[in-house]
């Protein structure tokens, strides 16, 4: 086995087990469960690549989710656009906005604090914008046609609404991965570490953070092209509204920031905690978001590599343990 | 052409309005200054100090004038804490997780309020709630006025807390040099602490100078704190002057551009402004440790 199949290997198992799922239960419950975690898996990744290989934390990702949301819906319904082509075209629409911002704000100069406020104001700027613009179907939202055949990419069972997430995430695990094992992923993690550094080695940080932002938004891009297929219906406060923007940097963080695994196990991690709250509380508007925000103060203050931080630290106890035996062993023999 | 008769008074309801503004981003650029963090529980805070003005009203019947005695020293002492025992050691002294921590803490304070008060909107009636007074071509209402000349005296007595008294110096001294001060045996910890309080409290006494002519739901406060980053990042970050001109001229930018655009375009006009600043003025934005 070469280092390289070997490295994909969590991936592997991961999407594996997450494949077999529909095959041990029909259950409509789960389905919905798993279908909201990926989905959030997804938006995640997007922010992990630029937050978490990049270091430049985006408080705004719901200006790429509600992009491309906006951009399937849009053109479905009032251009009559086919919805796999309008799917790839949302991507695409919102890896044009990520790159637009991108460009404005680093080169600018703009880091950390401001950063993250400037993102912030451009999610802002979209959701007023799409609440008051007719296009979008205003303060009413738009509503795709219901049409459950596969061309339309609209299902009667959530089975392959499921298979069509778990694609999406898995597409996304092994770029991430290809990323983390590129020339480009070095650049930017240097750039994380040490900006001045990076660049006076030669790095362009600029460009490298912009094309981080652009591929950045892409992916979480298509989480909203994914969320507008799967309801059906989206408004301002859905696509461009804050709770995406958390619920983006929430996953990383939690599952292990800058790691590839890292945003699916916190998007299952926090999705299973927003239901066990709803299980205990009953459906109270608010309370899961409590629950978020204290979880994210908890993980930064406790766990600040998240859970792949910990089972590494745990994995290496164990190692150096055996270590330590080893040598007794050797010194006996 | 407008007539002056329409112009001056919308400048002076502008200045009137910029005041609370400046009052809040006061609290943000106090806390920027010395800690070096953008607090982004800022607008959470003053949601919460304005649903304090609103209880102690309907529960207490206490005027929100008579109010602020007692809620300003509770939020000094909530913001005290919330550094000292949350933000301070949950961040490990990063500013990235800085970012994350107060982010947090605004997403369970305001999801706290939404969940115990709903999103109900509320208002108080107070007995000189419709009153004006006459100033020039102007009739200007009395609790915008009473928040104006109390804004005034906020930052007056702040400037001179900041000048005479020990802490302070410290404050500046912190602000000024970290490693320094902490040397010379202040106990940074404290002082970060004082400040956070500090800008808390500023919160406090704005929220009780909106509340009679204000409303108050779990996202009141998100709009002011919007208005107060676009102030601060104009005026300087850090900048006690900077904050209480800022505040005042994106007050009257605001009620002159509500005057020619109409209400709706207002909150976007802000945000706009806000971004181009941003952009545009980067100048003086890179006092921050990146």
């Amino acid at each position: 086995m070469t280092a390289q199949t070997k490295s994909l290997l969590p991936i592997l198992v991961a999407v594996a087990l997450l494949a077999a799922v529909p095959l041990v239960t029909a259950s409509n419950v789960v389905l919905n469960f798993l279908v909201v975690a990926l989905l959030i898996a997804l938006v995640g990744q997007g922010w992990n690549l630029l937050g978490g290989y990049g270091g430049q934390y985006s408080f705004g990702h719901a200006a790429f989710f509600g992009t491309g949301a906006y951009v399937v819906a849009i053109l479905q319904v009032r251009y009559g656009l086919n919805a796999w082509p309008a799917f790839a075209l949302g991507i695409l629409a919102g890896a044009a906005v990520g790159g637009v911002i991108g460009a404005l704000a680093f080169r600018s100069g703009l880091r950390g604090s401001y950063f993250a406020l400037v993102t912030l104001a451009f999610a802002e700027v979209l959701r007023i914008v799409a609440s008051v613009a007719p296009v979008t179907g205003a303060g009413v939202g738009t509503l795709i046609k219901l049409d459950l055949r596969w061309q339309a990419l609209q299902f009667q069972s959530r089975v392959p609404f499921y298979y069509v997430i778990l694609v999406l995430v898995a597409l996304s695990l092994v770029l991430i991965h290809v990323v983390e094992r590129s020339r480009f992923g070095a650049w930017l993690v240097a750039v994380r570490e040490n900006e001045d550094a990076a660049a006076a080695l030669g790095v362009d940080a600029t460009l490298v953070k912009i094309g981080a932002m652009t591929l950045s938004a892409a992916i979480t891009a298509a989480g909203g092209c994914f969320y507008a297929q799967y309801y059906l219906f989206i408004d301002a406060g859905i696509a461009y509204g804050p709770w995406i923007s958390i619920e983006a940097l929430l996953a990383p963080i939690v599952g292990g920031v800058g790691t590839v695994l890292g945003p699916l196990l916190g998007a299952l991690v926090v999705k299973s905690l927003g239901e066990a709250t709803k299980l205990v509380a009953g459906d109270a508007p608010g309370l899961d978001l409590v629950i978020y925000g204290s979880v994210l103060v908890l993980v930064v203050a406790f766990a600040p590599r998240g859970i792949a931080g910990l089972l590494t630290d745990l994995l290496r106890l164990r190692r150096r343990t055996r270590r330590a035996e080893a040598p007794a062993e050797a010194g006996r023999a | 052409m407008l007539s002056p008769a329409i112009l001056i008074p919308a400048i002076l309801n502008g200045l009137m309005t910029g005041a609370v503004y400046a009052l809040v981003a006061l609290g943000l650029t106090l806390i920027y200054g010395v800690l070096h963090i953008i607090n982004f529980a800022h607008g959470a805070l003053l949601t919460a100090a304005m649903f304090a003005a609103f209880f102690a009203n309907r529960w207490l019947g206490l005027d929100p004038y008579v109010a602020a005695v007692f809620i300003t020293p509770l939020f000094f002492a909530l913001g005290y804490a919330l550094q000292r025992f949350v933000i301070g050691p949950a961040a490990h002294g990063e500013d990235r997780n800085i970012l994350l921590v107060t982010l947090g803490l605004a997403v369970v304070i305001e999801n706290a309020l939404l969940y115990c008060f709903r999103a109900d909107t509320r208002t108080i009636d107070v007995p000189y709630g419709f009153d004006t007074v006459q100033v020039g071509p102007a009739f200007l209402a009395v609790p915008r006025v009473v928040a104006f000349v109390a804004v005034i005296a906020v930052t007056v007595v702040l400037w001179l807390i900041m000048r005479l008294s020990d802490t302070g110096k410290a404050i500046r001294a912190v602000a000024k040099e970290k490693l320094g001060a902490e040397l010379a045996g202040i106990d940074v910890a404290h002082v970060y602490a004082v400040t956070f309080g500090l800008g808390t409290a500023c919160l406090a006494v704005a929220a009780c100078l909106l509340i009679p002519s204000y409303y108050v739901n779990p996202t009141a406060g998100n709009a002011f704190v919007l208005i107060a980053f676009t102030v601060v990042v104009l005026g300087g970050m850090g900048s006690v002057a900077g904050a209480l001109i800022g505040g005042l001229f994106v007050g009257v930018v605001e009620s002159l551009s509500g005057l020619w655009l109409g209400e709706s375009l207002g909150q976007i006009g802000i945000f706009v402004m806000f971004i181009l600043v941003l952009l545009l003025r980067p100048s003086g934005l890179f006092g921050e440790r990146a």
